[in-house]
């Protein structure tokens, strides 16, 4: 490869794409002016301020100053929903991938940009989530280059999230290269997509399964029912049923929101994506079931379904994965694309509700109530404005870039 | 305990227990390496029936901390709410009522496990189990993720969630500076009523033991932090079952024990993956493959069919038209003989017609031409 | 020769631990450099 001409064809290509940025967008003033003010916009707007106050709130006042974590419940809604349900819902970046280039499933290209995209966003607002739960976030990168604690699983996460970051950074570039120009870069760019999704798989295999080795280091704090050596294939296997589960609920809140960005191939693929995703999901939510239920068998754990717990365990694995399977089922078998998309949403908030009990809910079972946790207000709203960033975030590439269309100059693009 | 009990402590030797965790040593059979703690490593044991709740044991650990000192000692009414160790509290006392008798007293710091939690737990190696016997911590480190918070079955440390600079986790350090000048711990030194006592952790082991042996039915047959967790250097004894004390029941397994199951599937995982994935895909691409060649091969030869087909009915109606044009030529040739024929005979006729109407004319009869 | 002797199994792991995870970045390159050298003679898709 000619680097000199590469250099060159690069910066030619950037150059041209400033000069028609600048002749065709106005001023970023203006820009902001022009967004249009619907209801979503200003309510985005309003929390996007919001999160700037609680940010202000958190590097003032400490954690302390705005959450009600303490020192027997140092875990909360930042770790169990952010970090947790974010990396869950975000596995749908390696299994569509997976399923598309290393299982030789081409119907499945148009859903691979989407659920990158929603992969990569998850992933860096985890990071950015991250910043706010540690207590000395200019020091998150001392596991990694400054002293690495390496019988921790935490380190194994950290480490995994880190690379794998970079890795779908890579894996979504080509999008915005398109939009950018950038012709060489880009093609270099794509033929890394095989060895990158090998990686990617390899990679979400060990964190998605070590977010659930965190918890095995308290078995006196989590209630049995949740409590197993086996929580990490547990946490690997929902992973897997979560993130297509994610790509098939978003796909359908793209269809309603953003059909116009769609293009004919596009339309076309998605109830084949629809239907293979539900069929694939089902299956693996079947098997899961058994685990959890042979777990139960093998641990003489079924007194406790009597109990309290017992009953929010049956809710999770009945209400939340049983019923949604069979939804699943039906939907795939009579073609019934609305009941795909109810159970996506009821499998997606299945995933949150397992991730919120390991570890907030069934976490620290045996204290009395005063001693629990529940999330102050100024926690969920800074939740919420991560979220919020995440949809922000997605809709603008969804506008500008070739995401859920083709860019004309790149036809057999995805 | 001044310094002569002590040193007297010091002198009772005997069958020293090695006490190494089980596990610790079943988890590295297969190695070529040993696991054997450093048989000096120190302890304290501390003993319930002899603890008054005066709490200078508190006080001390301020004063050699550099803490606030403790509120309202003295006061029994502390005593009423269950309190826990602080970021400016590195130990307390509580009380725990008994229904009948004196209400017993128990030290709450922490433990010192032999296979800390929170140095398996803590992902920058903050945390460091000495062979000395203390577990120290190096606030330079610290990310404060506060996973060793999780991990600590006791539930020691404590967190600085309101300090926003430089937010630190704090616990007891076995006075690991004071140790390392010959000196012991701030507790244990100004005990008056020798319920913490200082020594090597297998010896104050044997001590516990002597005790339970020498008066039974005082004491609970069970060295609190013998086992527990794979063993702890702070031992305790108790007049009734150490549960009653709001010591945690833990099994003997240690915390680092119960993740390295996890963490060595992670690199079986980067080593077997790349296989497997890799095999699916050239399956997956084996079979386009295949699938490509057999269209290749179905296309050409129904080209070929076509082809050959095709020449087939070309010759055939090229034959087919040869032989017609060869009997349409026959038979025109046919017809033109005929035709000639029958021309040539109605000339004749004509010709003989003609020849006969002349002879006629010629024949004198009157009529005739004019 | 003496076998080396940890104090606790926290330091065991974390010895063993450490060199582990560097073998497995090494690992996955070396994997990687292997499929690339495997697959350098292989025919391509015929076309007839």
């Amino acid at each position: 490869m000619q680097y000199p001409s590469v250099i060159r064809e690069t910066l030619d290509s950037a150059r041209n794409q400033a000069a028609l940025w600048r002749s065709r967008l106005p001023s970023f003033k203006e820009l902001l002016l022009s967004i249009p003010r619907t209801p979503a916009n200003i309510v985005t707007a309003a929390i996007l301020a919001m999160g700037a106050l609680l940010t202000l709130l958190r590097f003032t006042l400490g954690i302390g100053g705005i959450s009600n974590l303490d020192n027997v419940n140092p875990w909360g809604i930042w770790i169990g929903f952010d970090l947790l349900c974010g990396v869950a819902l975000a596995a749908g970046g390696y299994t569509t991938s997976a399923a598309c280039y290393l299982f030789g499933l081409k119907r499945y290209h148009g859903a691979v940009r989407p659920a990158i995209t929603t992969a990569f966003l998850g992933y860096l607002f985890v990071v950015v989530a991250l910043h706010y739960d540690v207590g000395q976030p200019w020091r998150l990168v001392y596991p990694i280059f400054v002293s690495q604690g390496t019988t921790s699983v935490l380190f194994e996460v950290g480490l995994c999230v880190f690379i794998y970051l970079c890795v779908l950074l890579v894996e979504w570039t080509p999008a915005s290269l398109e939009w950018l120009g950038l012709k060489t870069i880009r093609s270099f760019v794509v033929k890394l997509t095989l060895p990158l999704t090998i990686l990617g798989v390899i990679l979400s295999t060990m964190h998605q399964s070590s977010l659930g080795a965190l918890f095995l280091t308290s078995p006196g704090k989590l209630h049995p029912l949740w409590y197993s050596s086996f929580l990490p294939v547990f946490f690997f296997v929902s992973s897997m049923f979560a993130g297509m589960s994610m790509v098939l609920f978003e796909g359908g809140l793209a269809h309603r929101f953003l059909h116009h960005k769609m293009d004919e191939a596009h339309l076309h693929s998605s109830r084949e994506i629809a239907l293979g995703f539900a069929k694939a999901s089902s299956f693996v939510m079947a098997g899961y079931l058994c685990m959890r239920l042979f777990d139960l068998a093998m641990n003489n754990n079924w007194a406790y379904l009597g109990t309290g717990y017992g009953l929010l365990y049956l809710v999770e694995l009945l209400g939340f994965v049983a019923l949604p399977m069979l939804l699943y089922a039906f939907g795939v078998r009579e073609k019934r694309f609305g009941l795909i998309r109810a159970a996506s949403l009821m499998a997606v908030l299945g995933i949150v509700l397992n991730r919120l009990n390991v570890c907030l809910i069934a976490f620290n079972w045996q204290l009395p109530a005063d001693e629990r946790y529940f999330p102050s207000i100024m926690e969920i709203g800074l939740s919420v404005f991560i979220v919020t960033m995440i949809i922000t975030a997605y809709r603008i590439f969804a506008h500008f870039l070739p995401m859920l269309h083709e860019h004309p100059e790149y036809k057999d693009a995805h | 305990m001044n310094r002569r009990k002590f040193l007297q402590l010091l002198g009772i030797t005997g069958g020293a227990a090695t006490a190494v965790s089980m596990g610790a040593r079943k988890a590295v059979a297969a190695s070529g390496a040993r696991v054997e703690p450093d048989r000096n490593a120190v302890g304290v044991l501390h003993d319930s029936t002899l603890c008054i709740g005066c709490r200078r044991c508190e006080a001390a650990c301020a004063r050699v901390n550099n803490l606030p000192p403790p509120k309202d000692l003295g006061d029994a009414a502390v005593f009423d709410a269950k309190r826990r160790p602080e970021v400016d509290a590195y130990t307390v006392v509580n009380r725990y009522d008994r229904n009948a008798g004196k209400p017993i007293f128990r030290k709450m710091q922490c433990n010192h496990c032999l296979e800390p939690a929170c140095a398996s737990a803590c992902f920058v190696r903050a945390f460091k189990k000495t062979p000395e016997g203390p577990v120290v911590y190096d606030p330079s480190l610290c990310v404060g993720c506060r996973y060793c918070m999780i991990a600590c079955p006791f539930t020691i440390p404590a967190y600085d969630y309101h300090k926003v600079l430089n937010p630190l986790v704090h616990k007891c350090t076995l006075c690991a500076p004071r140790l390392a000048e010959g000196k012991l711990p701030g507790c244990v030194e100004i005990c008056p009523t020798g319920a913490l006592v200082f020594g090597k952790r297998t010896e104050l082991l044997d001590l516990a033991r002597e005790r339970i042996r020498k008066t039974p039915g005082l004491y609970e047959d069970h060295i609190y932090g013998e086992t527990e967790v794979g063993g702890t250097s702070w031992l305790y004894l108790s007049p009734v079952p150490h549960a009653e004390l709001g010591q945690p029941e833990l099994d003997t397994t240690s915390i680092p024990e119960l993740t390295s199951g996890a963490l060595g599937a992670v690199p079986m995982v980067a080593a077997l993956w790349p296989v497997l994935l890799t095999g699916a895909y050239a399956i997956s691409k084996r079979r386009d493959r295949i699938a490509a060649e057999e269209e290749a091969a179905a296309v050409a030869k129904a080209v070929s069919e076509a082809e050959s087909k095709a020449a087939e009915e070309l010759k055939k109606a090229l034959a087919k038209a040869a032989k017609e044009k060869e009997s349409a030529l026959a038979k025109a040739a046919q017809e033109k003989d005929a035709a000639v024929a029958k021309a040539l005979a109605e000339a004749e006729a004509k010709a003989a017609k003609t020849a006969a109407t002349e002879a006629a004319a010629h024949e004198p009869d009157g009529k005739g031409e004019r | 020769m003496q076998p080396e002797v940890f104090t606790s199994l926290q330091d065991f792991m974390l010895h063993t631990k450490s060199i582990t995870y560097i073998l497995m970045g090494v690992g996955l390159v070396a994997l990687a450099c292997f499929w690339v050298f495997l697959s350098g003679r292989d025919e391509d898709i015929r076309k007839f």
